[in-house]
């Protein structure tokens, strides 16, 4: 079993705790993985990604080839597309619908998710309207991430433990409200098939 | 003992403290910050009274560590690779004078420049230096190799750095920890003239460091980091050190290729493991993350050897970082790539955060000038930080990023050219790193000019570490000699634009040397510094 994973965004989208809840349920089965990041000066509004990389075998490359990625998960659209280079012919990208409009020239709405659809693997929700409706806008990351759950090897429960011991210290609200923006976001990718 | 997940910085800061290190001596810069980070947070650290406080820059940051190294003590100085070219002096020297405690020099190189002004390749002061260089290819050899270095180091009497590369600092991966070791007793040079360069000493230590270098090159020889990989197809042999050897491994084992493999992750090059590796194999290809240092060794001055590939001959290219798709097309292995980049997509460069107080103090700068240059004559030196974004639209407010401090005396230079207004514009953090002394000249040469220190009261780029001149600033420019008169402090909010203007223009007329602050707290922290009193209040 391997899979590697692109994580895109843009700096303090919360990618970075999307890797480590993945990063967290992968060890818990027994699995290596390897995580690149992004510090530095990309973080202040620029385009960040994460390579994470999850395998039952020895892992040698921090860094995912291209046209070798299992899935793009990306908390942006246009972000989302950046990394299509990387994406295997039989990858998933999984993308948030919600613009992040930091730069005068953004692109059309349309047109991105033209690109978006041409991709035969795809699925593209409205995480921040979804994570909202359950009342705690900031949990768009974990609703991307329930939708991807879908296409990861790793049993659905562990995501859930792994929320628990990640966001364990900032009390059980903040959990059980992760929690459901998971399942929101699960459900989403279960209903669309 | 359970794994941890550890960014490679991490690893090497855990390693550092289960080695035994009493003190670790550093200034913040891309991709080495989360090395102290790491040990100002880690509970054995906490335990112990690892010292863990950042120093002003790396100059003094290596003089630190050399001083607790000559009391007998482990020690460990960082830096990011162009840190090293402030710590150059003493660094160069301390492989002289050497080291009685063990003394780790770790260095973090950025090739590709994902956060840095330049790619420059760590190893060559290794080698310039004399002194053993260890390069781990994964978090799990950042973690072993402080325990070898700090051996090493002893053993020898010598420093010894470890380098690391952007990729491995931040990539993150399991951790296997071993049990800590105690901490050296305090013990002070016996040899009263171990630690003294006056010029008869030094040209007896330089005698004594050409004499070891051969046990230095035995030692790589013999270093469990350095190995040699069987393969059964000897048309070629590739020669992959400390990083690129992930590389390797992963296309090979992709492709399924034979190729015998020789790892380097310890320096000097190991010449007789070199030498019967290559003996045994028809061409051979060097795969080496940052300049070609492994590569230039093996061809020597006169290139003769056609045998030998790599960054020299196109290969590679002779810059940037490796990647699994580089080392695959240099094995003549078609790369599977995905679909090209779509027309759509546009870049997205970093930019100065929303309600950042750098954006406040730009508009009044650009504001003033106007009545000194015709727009978009403006000349205004910079420095490195956050504010470097300023160059960018839509502020285009700043010209020059040389090096920590250069704003100062690169406006000074042009001061005394004629310039004028000649402005430099320096961060907080930045201006105790190594503007200070700029600022001394100045003073000494009764410059015309105007220095803006903008005071977000921490380093900002590297994400919010604190600086030893906090709240001193003024008292500092005072002591150096500007006149009181002219330290103007201002809050960088639009609500005073006009007052701001005002104040930059009286001092711009002024024939001689300002410093204007605007003192405002960074966005970034204070969101972070509210959400925690948040915390506290609700317990």
């Amino acid at each position: 079993m391997k899979q590697d994973i692109i994580l895109a965004g843009v700096g303090g989208q919360g990618i970075l705790t999307i890797a480590a809840i993945i990063g967290q349920a992968a060890l818990d089965n027994g699995l290596n993985m390897k995580q690149a990041e992004v510090h530095g000066m990309s973080q202040r509004g620029g385009d960040v990604q994460s390579h994470l990389r999850i395998s039952d075998k020895a892992i040698y490359s921090d860094l995912i080839a291209k046209g070798d990625c299992d899935m793009i998960l990306s908390v942006e659209p246009m972000e989302a597309l950046r990394y299509k280079p990387y994406l295997a012919q039989t990858g998933w990208l999984i993308t948030n619908s919600t613009p992040f409009m930091n730069i005068p020239n953004y692109p059309e709405q349309d047109g991105l998710e033209k690109e978006i659809y041409s991709i035969k693997n795809h699925v593209l929700l409205n995480a921040d309207q979804i994570a909202k409706d359950l009342g705690s806008a900031r949990a768009m990351n974990i609703v991307m991430l329930g939708a991807a759950t879908k296409y990861l090897n790793i049993p659905y429960k562990s995501f859930e433990i792994a929320l628990q011991i990640i966001f364990g210290r900032k009390g059980q609200n903040i959990v059980d409200m992760n929690i459901k923006a998971l399942a929101a976001g699960r459900k989403f990718a279960d209903e669309k098939l | 003992m359970k794994k941890l997940m550890l960014l490679g910085d991490e690893a090497l800061a855990q390693g550092a403290v289960d080695a035994g290190c009493s003190g670790v001596f550093a200034y913040p810069g891309t991709p080495s910050t989360e090395i102290m980070e790491y040990i100002q947070k880690c509970p054995e650290a906490l335990q112990r009274n690892i010292h863990r406080t950042w120093s002003s820059n790396e100059k003094t940051a290596v003089e630190e560590a050399v001083g607790m190294s000559y009391t007998g003590k482990r020690t460990m100085s960082c830096m990011k690779h162009v840190g090293l070219n402030v710590a150059a002096d003493p660094f160069m020297n301390s492989a002289f004078v050497g080291a009685n405690g063990g003394h780790i020099v770790t260095v973090a190189d950025d090739p590709s420049m994902h956060s840095s002004q330049n790619e420059q390749d760590s190893r060559f002061y290794a080698k310039f230096a004399m002194i053993p260089c260890m390069e781990p290819s994964n978090q799990q050899e950042c973690y072993d190799m402080t325990f070898h270095a700090y051996e090493l180091s002893e053993k020898y009497h010598l420093p010894v750095m470890l380098r690391l590369e952007t990729r491995l600092s931040h990539s993150r991966s399991g951790v296997q920890r071993r049990d800590m070791l105690p901490e050296n007793e305090l013990k002070l040079p016996e040899d009263r003239n171990q630690f003294m360069l006056l010029p008869a000493f030094a040209r007896r230590k330089y005698k004594h460091l050409i004499e070891i270098q051969p046990d230095l090159t035995e030692e790589s020889e013999n270093s469990p980091f350095n190995w040699v990989e069987e393969g059964k197809d000897t048309s070629l042999g590739i020669i992959a050190s400390g990083l690129a050897y992930n590389y390797v491994k992963e296309v090979t084992i992709r492709y399924n290729c034979e190729y015998p493999i020789l790892k380097i992750s310890q320096y000097p090059i190991p010449v007789k493991m070199i030498e019967k590796f290559m003996d045994n194999c028809d061409k051979i290809l060097v795969v080496e993350e940052g300049q070609p240092l492994v590569e230039e060794m093996l061809k020597g001055a006169i290139p003769k050897d056609s045998r030998i590939m790599g960054r020299l001959d196109g290969t590679f290219t002779r810059d940037g970082e490796m990647d699994p798709n580089k080392v695959a097309a240099a094995l003549g292995k078609e790369t599977r790539t995905g679909e090209s980049l779509p027309e759509i997509v546009t870049g997205r460069p970093p930019a100065l955060c929303v309600g950042c107080p750098h954006i406040d103090s730009y508009k009044a700068l650009n504001d003033v000038l106007k009545s000194y240059v015709e727009d978009g004559q403006r000349h205004v030196f910079s420095d490195i930080g956050c504010y470097t974004l300023g160059f960018l639209p839509p502020y285009n407010a700043i010209n020059t990023c040389l090096d920590m401090g250069a704003s100062i005396t690169m406006a000074k230079g042009a001061a005394n050219a004629g310039l004028f207004p000649a402005i430099a514009v320096i961060g907080d953090s930045t201006f105790c790193h190594s503007g200070m002394t700029g600022l001394l000249d100045c003073i000494y040469d009764k410059t015309n000019l105007v220095i803006i220190i903008l005071d977000n009261s921490t380093t900002g780029m590297t994400g919010g570490q604190d600086y030893t001149g906090f709240g001193r600033l003024e008292a500092i420019c005072i002591g150096l000699g500007v006149e009181k008169e002219h330290i103007r402090v201002v809050t960088p909010l639009s609500r005073n634009f006009e007052e701001n203007v005002q104040i930059l223009k009286e001092e711009i007329d002024y024939k001689g040397v300002s410093v204007v602050i605007p003192r405002r707290e960074c966005v970034q922290t204070m969101t972070r510094r509210m959400r925690a009193l948040k915390k506290q209040e609700a317990k």
